[in-house]
């Protein structure tokens, strides 16, 4: 275990997949920046890809004072061995005191893969940072489903290590005459740390238009529409209410709705102006991802479901005959309202 | 090759306490734990459906691990029933207080000690850790290639190809035995363990007990003493006090005074 001695500033994994840097990345700068402030030190980014000088010069414009730029054919695209050994290495000749990872997928991936070569602690999924009074990072993620928050630190090992949640830190403003250095880093990677090649890729890409994290309003199904065609319907609801749909885990899983529409602790997290849960029980998975929305509608035949315990407003109903009456009545009350 | 002599596979199980019977005290503001049942943690069940689909394709060994005090049996009970040849339980006090880190070097050690294997399967992520950590621990302990969130996988002639779910899509994967792979929740229907399986969990021998030493782990890197990370404080979250405007009866009556509300906010 490294001592923490010697150990300074913050490090930022800057995510690159395909042709941009991920927004999670993108909002952890921004809470990266404001950690390096409090502590008074520098913070960094590693981005490692292939032919992605110009995404340094991006980052630093979202606020790191530094990049390290690993270029490689190798790391021209994710893959968790050459990643791994890549950022162990900048780790152990930069020596960060603090080391973040955007919680998507990879970065999760790879934070549980490159923290045990480091032998140092690692949370997950975190939503909040603190820093103690001892300058020691508190990091700060939902524990058992969201119902209790841990604190949870590391105070024996550096670097300390999390993984935070996309969506849940703003995205910071870009800066297009901020400077920094770009330090090119060279690391050597050869056919030894290619263990597993990606041959495919299968895109469901999400509409910019209809961006769940984005939306003020979002209609979302679970399983208690019973069939796909159901979002036609809710899709319906959300257009006389200038939403988007989303949808509960389940429905995902049942291949109903693309992942990217998924809400909940694996899903997006939202926090729009009104979510309308159709056919939604409450898990506390979805929960994860919604219970900061503004206003919380619930439709659901049981009165016992625990999404109405979080509800602002709800009807105790079946959503095939509640849903298209609602959305009559809306489109009856429209035209008095705001015409044409 | 695999193919013939089957596939050796282990699966790592873990015993969670049910998600959504966790309550918190209204007044002491903490988890209250007594009463709570456990189970499977539900991304397992996905991993060991997803290995003993590969095991009636092409035989082998499929072996069941946990970690944890003596009451895991159960979940290794029901890892038996549904399937598995063996059930191995890894338990002793000097574990209790370990973190992720010293959790997957525990595996990782009793994995060697157990044998060779070609694929070494985990859960995307327990309901009550949810950190995902311990696959991808495990494979860089024993120096393995992952794969992460996979829904499906495929082996021929030592060759792996697996579909992994990611956020804007899925990807196809190659790479060979052995290896580690964590399934993602609710990629496949986990079959309901059987009445002769059951029967065959309490045959004596079916479930094996290990400890530290057994496996040779180093007192210093588990438990309490070997985890990085505490928990300083857990903080009691206070859900937004909702109004819970909740109306039942006639739908057109309902969604009338909904609508109402509604309008009355703003909101339409
Ligand atoms: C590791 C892990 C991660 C997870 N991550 C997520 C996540 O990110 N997001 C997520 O959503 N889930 C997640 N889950 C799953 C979660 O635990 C629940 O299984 C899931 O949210 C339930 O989805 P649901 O509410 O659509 O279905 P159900 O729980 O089956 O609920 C269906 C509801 O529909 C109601 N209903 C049925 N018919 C009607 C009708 N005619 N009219 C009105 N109401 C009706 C029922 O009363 C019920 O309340 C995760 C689970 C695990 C283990
Ligand atoms: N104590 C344990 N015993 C056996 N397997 C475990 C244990 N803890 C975690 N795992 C495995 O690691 C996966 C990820 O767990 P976690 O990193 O705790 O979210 C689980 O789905 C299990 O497959």
């Amino acid at each position: 275990m490294s001592g923490a001695r010697k150990s300074k500033g913050v490090m930022v994994f800057v995510e690159f997949r395909r042709d941009h840097i991920r927004r999670g990345s993108i909002q952890l700068i921004g809470e990266g920046r404001r950690i390096a402030d409090i502590l008074g030190v520098e913070l960094s980014g590693a981005l490692l890809g292939h032919g992605v000088e110009e995404y340094a010069k991006e980052a630093i414009q979202y606020g790191l004072d530094k990049v390290h730029l690993v270029e490689h054919p190798i790391l021209a695209s994710y893959a968790a061995r050459p990643y791994s050994k890549v950022m162990v290495e900048l780790v152990e000749k930069y020596k960060p005191e603090i080391m973040l990872l955007a919680a998507t997928k990879n970065g999760r991936e790879l934070g549980g893969r490159f923290y045990v070569h480091l032998q140092t602690g690692l949370a997950a999924d975190c939503t909040a940072f603190r820093v103690s009074e001892e300058k020691n990072l508190v990091m700060i993620r939902p524990a058992f489903g969201g119902k209790s928050l841990a604190h949870i630190m590391c105070k024996k090992t550096r670097p300390q290590m999390a993984t935070a949640r996309p969506n849940v830190f703003p995205e910071p403003e870009r800066d297009p005459k901020r400077k920094g250095r770009i330090i090119k880093e060279n690391i050597e990677l050869g056919p030894e740390d290619v263990d597993a090649k990606m041959v495919q890729f299968i895109t469901h890409m999400e509409d910019e238009a209809t961006r769940l994290a984005d939306a003020d309003v979002i209609v979302a199904g679970g399983h208690g529409i019973r069939r796909a065609d159901t979002f036609g319907t809710l899709q319906e609801l959300a257009d006389v209410l200038g939403g988007t749909v989303g949808g509960s885990r389940k429905v995902v899983d049942l291949r109903w709705l693309p992942k990217d529409r998924q809400v909940g602790q694996t899903g997006k997290t939202v926090r729009p102006n009104v979510y309308v849960a159709v056919g939604i029980s409450g898990a506390v998975q979805h929960l994860a991802g919604m219970q900061e929305s503004e206003k919380i509608v619930a439709i659901n035949n049981d009165p016992e479901a625990e999404i109405f315990k979080i509800s602002d407003f709800g009807i105790v109903g079946d959503l095939f005959e509640v849903v298209p009456e609602m959305i009559r009545q809306i489109r009856e009350r429209r035209p008095a309202k705001e015409p044409i | 090759m695999p193919e013939t002599s089957g596939l050796r596979t282990v699966v790592c199980i873990k015993q969670v306490p049910k998600a959504e019977q966790l309550k918190i005290d209204p007044v002491k503001k903490t988890l209250v734990r007594e009463g709570v049942e456990s189970e499977i943690n539900p991304s397992d069940l996905h991993a060991l459906e997803m290995a003993l689909q590969l095991k009636d394709k092409h035989g082998g060994s499929l072996l069941a691990l946990s970690m944890g005090p003596p009451r895991f049996i159960q979940a290794l009970e029901i890892a038996i029933g549904m399937g598995a040849d063996k059930g191995i339980l890894l338990s002793d006090r000097a574990l209790g207080g370990s973190d992720t880190l010293p959790t997957s070097y525990a595996l990782s050690k009793a994995v060697e000690h157990l044998g060779d294997f070609d694929i070494i399967f985990c859960g995307e992520e327990t309901t009550d850790s949810s950190t995902g950590h311990v696959g991808p621990g495990m494979a860089a302990n024993l120096d393995l290639p992952q794969l992460t969130y996979v829904v499906e996988v495929e082996v021929r002639d030592g060759h792996v190809r697996a579909k992994r779910a990611v956020e804007d899509g899925f990807e196809v994967w190659e790479t060979t035995l052995p290896l580690v792979i964590t399934v993602n929740h609710g990629c496949n229907h986990p079959r309901e363990p059987t009445l002769l399986g059951k029967i065959k969990a309490r045959t004596i021998g079916i479930i094996e007990d290990v400890n530290a030493d057994d496996v040779g782990l180093d007192k210093d890197k588990i438990g309490l003493s070997g985890s990085p990370t505490v928990v300083d404080t857990i903080e009691t979250v206070e859900l937004p006090d909702r109004s819970g405007r909740i109306y039942s009866g006639e739908a057109r009556e309902a969604v009338r005074k909904l609508l109402d509300d509604l309008e009355a906010e703003g909101i339409i």
